[in-house]
């Protein structure tokens, strides 16, 4: 059987999704592939939401918004963007292929564009094939890895860096002080690294306790910097010392934190 | 809601054929067929239009009959056909935000006529997306609200005056903020108006004058505005007079009018480094006033500090039908001076004025093209008389034109304190520095946020007569809510739950309506009425502690999981 992919749309009301009519008004035939969600604005799609889809088998998603300076709601469509951003870099580190999420601004009047674009996006996940997660055996590394993103995007952190990297840049923090772009990326990209390690290493010592040595391997990573994120996660409540075997304590999960 | 939640769903599918449109390809039957398998569905049927009145009333007899709760048409495009449906399901006693619509029409038989297969596949996942959804809707109210019968108009120029009147005409009471001791703003200081020659202090008396006089209009002169809190229909004014004197308005409406500043192009051209080098703002007063000596040859210099490639990029619109209208001025006073303007395009767009530059060629005043690549240059020449060193573009050779007056265009740019009233009324200034309307072409004189709204030139560079118009429009659309007394408002709006807001901030940083504030307990507060539920917030919230109405995170993802054909709920 040739593959067909599953996509998942997210469209924004005003602009995309009316682009969207407008391909079926105007008779543009596109593929079947895309399973369109309306929602009033594209800055209503959490990362959490792609996520969980991606986790779930979707073979892409694509989230659709108005053109800069077009949006109904100001600027809610440069805030998908910085989201779109972080979700990628977080998703490059999964194993999965962070071309199967794209951002595309569409208007109203762009039917053929649409078109165009779920065409050119249908072939390219047609040429990266099915996603690892779809079907009744999805790949447990990357489902694991997959999952530990989502976390990461439901914590603070990467959420709070992403709300306020706008004031960040534009208007500076509460001192006035204001980071560059360069700054900024430097931030996020360290934070995303951090946030994903973290959870990685909650999600391995919930399933049993784990050295640092153990998890140095696991996560093929420095045992100094699985100690520090240790000591993170131990603050945060997330980790504690399971056992200690010989003098090695193997530390394992908390629910209470979460 | 305690009962909606022990409610037993019962779901009701109405699928339209919409004659061939989606039967001719789409089959219906077997979608009927499939959507009575889907958890929840009571109740499935096809109609050769749902939108046709036998098909509404089908939905009503179906409520009725199978007492549903939850009803889906499966059919075209919710942007359009949502309300008929929704009204449909009011007059049958079910909450209009208990409907859900699935698009087969347009994004799917429409878009795959030449599948039939697939697009009858992809219709069931459509249905099957909307049942998902629909099953965890919840009854929403629409908040009533009512609306002030009074405006506030801030700048007492040509446009602040025109909407006031307006306004005050229509019986409702205005509040005319100025804050320079007297009326008029910037037409006082103007001569003549192209392209009539009217006389600006004549036209301005009289709007004055109706101004002073109107019973409804309120003038506050010396006056700026220090604090506005509120929303549309219920805003509270604060002011505040040169004198320290302060007073609270309420107001159910806002006009923008501040109008804007002339640039001065200090440094350019030899600005204030010679005295014969002035703006043209400059040389209208001094024609008003009758001051201008005998010049033996002007140049004028057309987009001083305008269409740069960087900070004021953009035209300013006005100044090549004020130098045209100067330039003939010049030439009526002293016909023995000579005229030069230098320019880049001349803009002289729209009725009468491209007749005014031929005008002005045929009355002698001499046009030289130069490239923004080489930029004139002033330079010092004896008796204090300057040299204009210029590319002329057309001959493509440099030229050099001796003058003892020379005139910059300048343009028309934001005022300094235009940042701090945006702030105040927490609406946007663009990226040339002027307020920013919600949609450039669908709702020009509108601000994104309800109730507020801008005229004049504090929007953008524009000559008297576009400032008029787009007052009377301000006028008109903030007459129509005083004039309904009552407005209904968003329904799908932010919603916090305290007990998860950490404090932080981020969405009253990022809400684009000002919609929410942190209250006395530190925590995010909504004003429903503010919110136009876009859900920003909410997919921004670092705590996960907003959620939003219509659209929450377990209904939006509960479609997509459904889309993937992983489960219904």
């Amino acid at each position: 059987m040739t593959f067909e992919p599953r996509i998942v749309g997210f469209l924004c009301n005003w602009c995309s999704y009316a682009g969207a009519d407008l391909a079926g008004v105007s008779r543009i035939s596109y593929p079947t592939s895309i399973r369109i969600i309306r929602l009033m604005c594209s800055g209503r799609v959490d990362p959490v939401f792609v996520l969980e889809i991606l986790a779930k088998g979707a073979d892409g998603v694509m989230v659709m918004g108005c053109h800069p300076g077009d949006c109904h709601y100001v600027d809610g469509n440069l805030q998908t963007e910085r989201k779109i951003k972080m979700l990628k870099k977080l998703i490059a580190r999964t194993g999965l292929e962070p071309e199967r999420l794209r951002l595309e601004w569409v208007s109203a009047s762009e039917g053929g564009r649409f078109a165009e674009l779920v065409n050119e996006f249908t072939n390219q996940i047609k040429a990266l094939g099915p996603s690892p997660l779809s079907g009744e055996k999805p790949d447990p590394v990357i489902l694991e890895n997959i999952l530990a993103a989502k976390s990461a995007a439901e914590d603070f952190r990467l959420r709070v860096l992403v709300g306020r990297e706008k004031e960040l840049i534009e208007k500076g923090n509460v001192y006035g002080d204001k980071t560059t772009q360069e700054e900024f990326n430097k931030t996020m990209d360290e934070a995303i690294q951090a946030e994903y390690v973290r959870n990685k290493i909650y999600f391995v010592v919930r399933k049993e306790p784990q050295s640092v040595k153990e998890l140095s391997k696991h996560l093929d990573l420095d045992p100094q910097m699985v100690l520090r994120h240790i000591v993170v996660l131990r603050r945060r409540g997330m980790v504690t010392v399971g056992r200690v075997e010989g003098t090695t304590p193997l530390y394992t999960a908390l629910e209470v934190g979460r | 809601m305690e009962h909606a939640e022990e409610e037993v769903l019962r779901i009701g599918v109405f699928i339209c054929h919409c004659g061939i449109n989606i039967g001719g390809v789409v089959n219906v039957p077997e979608v009927v067929k499939y959507a009575m398998t889907l958890p929840n569905v009571v109740y499935a049927e096809d109609n050769l239009y749902t939108c046709s009145s036998d098909g509404l009333s089908k939905i009503k007899e179906g409520i009725g009959k199978y007492n549903l709760n939850r009803v889906i048409v499966a059919s075209c495009t919710p942007r359009t056909h949502e309300p008929l449906f929704r009204a449909t399901c009011e007059e049958a006693g079910v909450n209009k935000y208990l409907f859900e619509m699935a698009n087969i029409r347009e994004h799917c038989s429409w878009a795959h006529m030449h599948e039939p297969d697939k697009a009858t596949e992809k219709a069931k996942d459509i249905v099957r997306m909307a049942v998902a959804k629909v099953r965890l809707l919840k009854p929403q109210d629409e908040p009533e609200i009512e609306v002030t019968p009074s405006a506030l108009v801030i700048g007492g120029g040509i446009s602040g005056m025109t909407s006031a009147l307006c306004l005050a005409d229509q019986e409702f009471k205005v509040y005319l903020v100025e804050k320079e001791p007297e009326l008029g703003g910037m037409l006082r200081h103007l001569y003549k108006l192209f392209p009539t020659m009217l006389n600006a202090s004549e036209g301005l008396s009289k709007i004055v004058e109706g101004v002073k006089q109107n019973k409804n209009i309120e003038v506050w002169p010396s006056t700026v505005v220090k604090q506005v809190k509120g929303f549309i229909g219920n805003f509270d004014v604060s002011v505040q007079r040169e004198n320290r004197e302060t007073a609270n308005f309420q107001v159910g409406t806002i006009i923008v009018a501040t109008g804007a500043d002339i640039f001065e192009p200090v440094g350019m051209y030899g600005y204030k480094k010679y005295d014969n080098v002035i703006t043209q703002f400059k040389l209208e007063q001094l024609l008003k006033d009758n001051q201008l000596k005998k010049p033996e040859r002007v140049v004028m210099i057309q987009c001083t500090g305008a269409r740069e490639e960087k900070g004021r990029t953009y035209c300013s619109r006005i100044c090549c039908m004020e130098a045209l209208k100067n330039a003939m001025l010049v030439r009526e006073l002293y016909p023995e001076t000579d005229v030069y303007i230098l320019f880049r395009d001349l803009q002289t767009y729209g009725r009468e004025y491209e007749e005014w530059r031929r005008m002005a060629q045929d009355k002698g005043v001499k046009f030289v093209k130069y490239n923004l690549e080489k930029l004139p240059e002033v330079i010092a020449g004896h008796d204090g008389k300057l040299t204009i060193d210029v590319y002329h573009a057309l001959l493509g050779e440099q030229v050099q034109i001796e003058s003892d007056l020379v005139v910059l265009s300048t343009p028309l740019v934001q005022r300094e304190d235009a940042k701090e009233l945006s702030q105040t009324l927490k609406v946007p200034l663009g990226p040339d520095g002027f307020f920013f309307e919600a949609h450039v072409k669908l709702r020009p004189i509108d601000f994104a946020t309800d109730g507020i709204y801008v005229c004049g030139t504090a929007h953008s560079p524009k000559d008297t007569a576009e400032s008029v118009s787009q007052a009377l429009g301000v006028a008109s659309r903030a007459s129509i809510p005083m004039a309904v007394k009552r407005l209904r408002t968003e329904a799908i709006t932010a919603m916090v739950d305290e007990s998860l807001c950490s404090g932080c901030g981020t969405c009253v940083k990022i809400c684009p309506y000002g919609a929410i504030e942190k209250d006395e307990k530190g925590v995010a507060r909504v004003t429903a009425v503010v919110c136009k539920g876009c859900g920003i917030c909410g997919a921004s919230c670092p705590e996960k502690a907003i959620s939003m109405s219509h659209f929450t995170d377990e209904q939006v993802v509960a479609q997509a999981l459904a889309a993937l054909g992983r489960t219904v709920a």
